[in-house]
């Protein structure tokens, strides 16, 4: 049985491939994780390494094909999304599992007014009626912060800012009320001060409304910033998973290291230089036979050609619920990575 | 919107005038007099009115000015006669044509039913075949019914409509005898039989304009689709929850369409034009075939006039495609 409390959603074993006409592409491997109720999952790791495709593959908004699903679980509340009939699955997307996008750009129908793409959700899931949904488009609106709501109902997305459209995003994703939360680089494509602004309101949502949310970055500072538990994922799967301060503090994968130390430094203004990680992200042509990241790996030994290391705990709690590594080298105790 | 009709439509009279003037041009200075132009079988004495009305002594400016009273004010002053029975026009020079020394404008009167309602109906069946099967083909590329779809609009693009209506009368007129092989222009419906009969003789040239025209139509429509598809706020109407044929039916053919509309807009003008071989080849005694007759029979008049009425079509459906364009896609805004 898993430690703690009951998790919203469990996902074991995801395996997403594409078959495209170059070969297949073994996006996902073997991707095992849950989300507790309430709680910020962080998943960071660099493109390309899986993110964007795990988390489509839970409700299977990957166009398929090429898209293939080839395994695993992913039990919301219990039930498993990869056996449920399509209309199951439709009555799950955008109720009880939220989506938000990176490019807040092209995420809206250009040609339908922002009101009736928030309300489209709450007629199909919730039955309501047009009046009750425009109604509740006002509050979400309001919720996420757009001033004159009910006049903006009428507008058309290139009306609105960036920023202000993926406040939109994020009312047509919270509108059902979901369980869950997925936030695919939702500030990615934003300029900085309206990143801050919509982090800020992420948080105050969570706080108002409770939901877990899965939020996926580039940016490990955000992650320090807002998550309760890190995901690091490189070459389509999880290479470690931790509490936020345990994997900032004592991050084991040479990778997790790496990427910690490609965070500018605050204090250090002089040599603020990021630090990049050397070498090419791995070719994923065929399931992984041996580490992803040796290529790249200063502690590269022959282990790490021969076998794909598997996750091991590393403070001796289940794979998943406490901090652990898929990594044949083991980090010397109590060694701090320089992170000021 | 409104102001920027007007514009539209102001703009539009300059382009006419330039039109009207190299149409006029064309003919005034193609070798010959006009009197040479005027066929011999034409008497004496209506040659004597003909080039009276064209007024050969004048200067070419005073010609032309003639031309575009005719054309724009004596012709539209005879339809309102012919309407309201009044006659403010008499005495006035018509646009005269050379073969029939009759006016010109209601000869073109009783042409134009005959093309609108079967080159009319084509285009209509064409859009209304091609939609469907583009919105589909593209909904599931590469599968059977897209590959069909394929050959479909290769055949309708490749093979010209002289072939195909040939062949649709051999198969359905000669060997199945379903349809009569020449269209009948002075039927008139007046009852279910008429109707009937109506019905069959259009059969074959709408299926063969029809078919070539919803073979461009639906690539255009699969082409458009399959653009919109792969956009992002597809994805997002999924992730929603959208049912596929909210998906498709709303999110997808709504943006797809404006593209898709503005070409069909576009084409309405080549109804006219462009028939003219269905016309000749079913004899359907449209403004195509009376332009192919004019040209046959020197009546310049009537080709000049044909021509002009094309022209003006051309420029009011290209402002009527920008204008359902801006009224499909909000982010284009008129002022
Ligand atoms: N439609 C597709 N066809 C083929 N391969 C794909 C497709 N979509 C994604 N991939 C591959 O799947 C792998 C993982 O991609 P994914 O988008 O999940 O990366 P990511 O971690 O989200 O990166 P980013 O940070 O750039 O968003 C990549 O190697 C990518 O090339
Ligand atoms: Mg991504």
């Amino acid at each position: 049985m898993a430690e703690g409390p009951v998790p919203v959603l469990e996902v074991k074993g995801l395996r997403t491939v594409f078959r495209t006409r170059g070969g297949e592409i073994h996006a996902v491997n073997d991707v095992s994780f849950h989300l507790n109720r309430g709680e910020l999952l962080g998943v960071v790791g660099e493109s390309g390494s899986g993110k964007s495709v795990t988390m489509m593959s839970l409700i299977k908004l990957l166009p398929m094909p090429p898209a293939e699903l080839r395994g695993g679980e992913v039990l919301l509340n219990g039930q498993d999304l990869l056996k449920t009939t399509p209309e199951e699955l439709r009555a799950v997307r955008g109720a009880k599992v939220g989506f938000v996008f990176q490019d807040p750009m092209t995420s809206l129908n250009p040609v339908f007014t922002v009101g009736s793409q928030i309300m489209e959700p709450l007629r199909e899931h919730m039955g309501m009626t047009k009046d009750q949904a425009a109604a509740r488009a006002v509050e979400l609106l309001e919720l996420v912060g757009i001033p004159d709501a009910r006049k903006r109902l009428k507008s058309y997305p290139h009306q609105f800012s960036g920023g202000m459209r993926q406040r939109v995003m994020i009312a047509i994703a919270l509108a059902c009320n979901p369980d869950v939360l997925i936030a695919d680089e939702p500030t990615t494509a934003l300029d900085v001060t309206i990143q801050a602004q919509i982090l800020e309101l992420v948080k105050e949502l969570r706080q108002k409304l409770g939901m877990a949310i899965i939020w996926i970055t580039h940016d490990l500072g955000v992650i320090a910033g807002i998550a309760d538990r890190v995901m690091v994922m490189y070459g389509g799967q999880v290479v470690e998973q931790a509490p936020v301060g345990e994997l900032f503090a004592n991050p084991q994968h040479p990778y997790t290291r790496a990427l910690l130390q490609t965070i500018p430094k605050i204090s250090g203004a002089r040599e603020a230089r990021l630090k990049v990680i050397e070498g090419q992200p791995p070719i994923l042509n065929a399931p992984l036979t041996a580490c992803p990241f040796r290529a790249r790996c200063e502690y590269r030994h022959d282990a790490c050609d021969r076998e794909n290391p598997a996750r091991r705990a590393v403070d001796g709690r289940q794979i998943g619920y406490g901090h652990d590594v898929a990594c044949h080298w083991r980090a010397p105790a109590s060694q701090e990575v320089a992170h000021a | 919107m409104l102001t920027f009709t007007l514009r539209r439509l102001l703009l539009a009279i300059p382009t006419l005038l330039l039109i009207s003037l190299v149409i006029f041009l064309l003919v005034d200075l193609a070798p010959g007099s006009p009197a040479s132009e005027i066929p011999l079988t034409v008497p004496p004495e209506v040659r004597e009115k003909i080039l009276e009305a064209l007024g050969v002594n004048e200067p070419v400016h005073i010609r032309y000015l003639l031309w575009l009273k005719q054309f724009f004010w004596v012709e539209p002053l005879n339809g309102f006669d012919a309407v309201f029975g009044t006659n403010y026009a008499e005495g006035m020079q018509r646009i005269i044509s050379y073969q029939s020394r009759s006016p010109v404008f209601p000869i073109i009167g009783e042409r134009l039913p005959q093309t609108l309602t079967v080159i009319g109906t084509a285009y209509l069946v064409g859009v209304l075949i091609a939609l469907p099967i583009g919105i589909y083909s593209a909904y599931r590329q590469y599968s059977l019914f897209d590959q069909a779809g394929t050959l479909f609009a290769m055949i309708g693009f490749s093979v010209p409509t002289f072939f195909t209506g040939t062949l649709f009368i051999i198969i359905f007129a000669v060997w199945l005898g379903w349809f009569p092989t020449k269209y009948n222009t002075t039927l008139e419906v007046v009852d279910w039989e008429t109707f009937l009969a109506q019905l069959r003789q259009m059969a074959m040239p709408v299926m063969v304009l029809g078919l070539a025209n919803a073979a461009a139509i639906s690539r255009y429509m699969r082409s458009s689709m399959l653009e919109n598809m792969g956009q992002d706020y597809v994805r997002t109407a999924r992730a929603k929850g959208m049912p596929e044929r909210t998906v498709v039916l709303k999110h997808v053919l709504r943006n797809s369409l404006i593209p898709v509309v503005t070409v069909i807009a576009l084409g309405i003008p080549t109804i006219f034009g462009g028939a003219i071989i269905t016309e000749n080849l079913f004899g359907v005694n449209g403004i195509g075939a009376a332009l192919i007759q004019a040209i046959r029979g020197n009546d310049l008049p009537m080709v000049q006039t044909l021509a002009f009425i094309f022209a003006i079509l051309i420029v009011v459906f290209n402002l009527i495609a920008d204008l359902i364009y801006g009224m499909l896609d909000p982010r284009i805004r008129y002022d």
